[in-house]
């Protein structure tokens, strides 16, 4: 087998990798440490942010009032901005050094493109895009839930022998902690010996925009392959609700709309109170990201289409056909933005 | 310039159906395909060879019913494909499928560039690129929707969920291409008997290249499913809405405002 680098006896402590943004940590990260206190409550061990950057010791407050007991701040030139290995190579020597049992990292582009490597140079099990974290009641251990191949399967994966137990989580799969200043916890710093040939990728461009950030929206309208490219409807739509925008996988896939506001499995999960779908057929990708919304309105030509089996609200009508008087009505009487 | 793409083949996700009564996943009806992403990792290899010149190898891990696949690909452009196939190999998770990928690409010989999809349409966890890259003990670029190589480096344009970035290595590296970057080619008609009767498919099995069983398929994969179960639906009222657009529109409206209202 392959052997990961220290055995279940020899593992404590619950870690998360913090990612972070213009002198802020990322949502997705807050949530991770906002559960992961959870988890560390029930396994009795104490939970540790990896802070990895140049100058950013100031963030470790925020980690450890989202609940951290303790920062590690790893600061060095090479850390300023993400490239694979230089961050690989300063986890790695600080997990076989410290023996975490668990590591989770959020399911970003860049937490992705690390915890795929990070798995493999410790020889451990990872369990990627989790849309749960929990700990077995007998066993101890982390159990991650992932969506299996659509339609309504939910797998429980873990990592019996293995340490770190390693998963990747999604954004908004978990709520954000009420910061909570008076908790208590350590900032140590480590030391980081780096040099230039430990990064042989290098940025050379970066170009960087504001991110939607779909999974704190209250009210979402959201489209899929039905859509058919035309989004400048669902965009009149939500603003007559005073909604944000998501799309599906194939929404995006297809270019009608960015990344950032892709909803499901392979994207965010999100919560509103009320979430408008246009043109999705209800695979369970994507509906995984939305079932936890309040009210859902589903609008899908096909009577028989799945999405409307999680539906509150269900009209078997062309989403063209229905939208444009929806509008139309909503402007006859205005609804009020919420204050 | 030689290029490896690895290749996964998979169950049309949109065929694949759930058995009602054992509530497991029915793959027997669904036909199989080359993951998306996989081809427009082919098509920018090809893409590749038609700038730099060089050699396109494809490389998938499977039964050996995976064969025709690999010739779709060389019937697309192509020069040989090799096809790994051992039980043994069945059952992995990211850690194993990503050593066997990583033993093949040895065992292919030297090359510049290792080509993956991003993430397969299955298990849509993109791991598996970082992970040959680890056990190649090469760089890597993931997410990438864009590439140029040139004197032995590689430029690619990484998509990040807030931006973009440019990325340098020197070759050989492995990058990770993301779905609909490019249009895949159609199967080029007159590579066609050639592809299908004559190319030949290296089919290796797990002696052939003295690979470590201990290491690939399930003893080598650290993960395991600990169970399986059906997403318990929400109460949701599922009430369908009648009458015309312009009559469903105005209960719509209604409901909207009764939610929407502080």
């Amino acid at each position: 087998m392959n052997a990961s680098p220290y055995s279940p006896e020899e593992a404590s402590g619950v870690w998360v990798y913090l990612e972070h943004r213009d002198g802020k940590l990322e949502g997705v990260s807050l949530e991770l440490l906002g559960r992961s206190r959870e988890l560390a409550q029930e396994t009795g061990e104490s939970l540790t942010a990896l802070l990895l950057g140049e100058q950013v010791e100031p963030l470790a407050e925020e980690a450890i009032a989202a609940g951290a007991d303790r920062v590690l701040v790893a600061e060095h030139a090479l850390l300023g901005q993400y490239t694979t290995e230089p961050f690989t190579k300063v986890i790695t020597g600080l997990i076989v050094e410290q023996r975490p049992n668990i590591l989770l990292l959020g399911a970003t582009t860049n937490g992705r493109d690390l915890a795929g490597r990070l798995a493999v140079r410790l020889r451990t099990g990872l369990t990627a895009d989790c849309t749960d974290l929990s700990i077995g009641p007998k066993s101890g251990l982390l159990l991650g839930e992932v969506t299996g191949f659509g339609h309504g399967i939910l797998a429980t994966i873990e990592c019996p022998v293995h340490r770190p137990q390693m998963a990747t989580v999604r954004p908004g799969v978990f709520p954000r902690p009420v910061a909570d200043p008076t908790h208590s916890g350590k900032v140590e710093r480590v030391d980081v010996i780096l040099s230039a040939s430990d990064q042989p990728v290098r940025v050379v461009k970066q170009t960087s925009r504001r991110a939607a950030d779909v999974t704190q929206a209250e009210r979402l309208v959201i489209g899929g392959r039905g859509m058919e490219g035309d989004f400048a409807l669902l965009r009149r739509l939500a603003k007559a609700v005073h909604a944000d925008v998501g799309a599906t996988r194939v929404a995006v896939d297809q270019g009608w709309v960015r990344e950032d506001r892709m909803i499901g499995q392979t994207g965010s999960v999100t919560r509103p109170k009320l979430a408008i779908i246009c043109g999705a057929s209800g695979a369970m990708q994507f509906t995984v990201g939305v079932k936890d919304s309040e009210t859902i309105i589903a609008i899908n030509s096909d009577p028989e289409a799945p999405i409307f089996e999680v539906a509150d609200y269900c009209v078997a009508e062309d989403a063209f056909q229905v939208i444009p008087p929806l509008i139309e009505a909503l402007r006859r009487e205005p609804v009020e933005e919420k204050s | 310039m030689h290029t490896i793409v690895c290749l996964k083949v998979v169950p049309k996700s949109e065929e694949v159906t759930i058995d009602d009564e054992t509530k497991t996943l029915d793959r027997s009806k669904a036909r199989s395909e080359i993951n998306p992403p996989d081809m427009n990792a082919v098509e920018m290899a090809l893409k590749l060879k038609e700038r730099n010149g060089g050699t396109v190898s494809l490389l998938a891990m499977g039964p050996p019913l995976f064969e025709p696949y690999l010739r779709l690909g060389l019937a697309m452009g192509a020069d040989q494909a090799f096809l790994m196939s051992d039980r043994a190999f069945g059952g992995a998770d990211t850690l194993a499928t990503s050593y066997v990928l990583a033993e093949g690409i040895k065992a292919i010989g030297s090359f510049d560039l290792v080509l993956c999809g991003d993430e397969s349409s299955d298990g849509a966890t993109g791991q598996v690129p970082p992970g040959i890259a680890e056990w190649l003990g090469l760089p890597q670029a993931t997410d990438v929707r864009r590439v140029d190589v040139s004197d032995g480096s590689l430029s690619a344009r990484r998509e990040l969920g807030a931006g973009s970035e440019v990325v340098e290595a020197d070759l050989p590296c492995v990058v990770s291409v993301k779905h609909d970057v490019n249009e895949p080619r159609f199967l080029d008609s007159g590579r066609w008997d050639w592809a299908m009767n004559e190319a030949p498919v290296q089919i290796w099995s797990a002696t052939d290249l003295e690979i470590d069983v201990e290491k690939a398929g399930v003893p080598g994969s650290p993960t395991v499913v600990a169970g399986v179960s059906v997403a318990e639906g929400a109460d949701r009222r599922r009430e369908f809405l009648s009458g015309s657009p312009e009559e469903i529109a105005t209960q719509l409206a209604d409901k909207i405002r009764a939610w929407v209202k502080p």
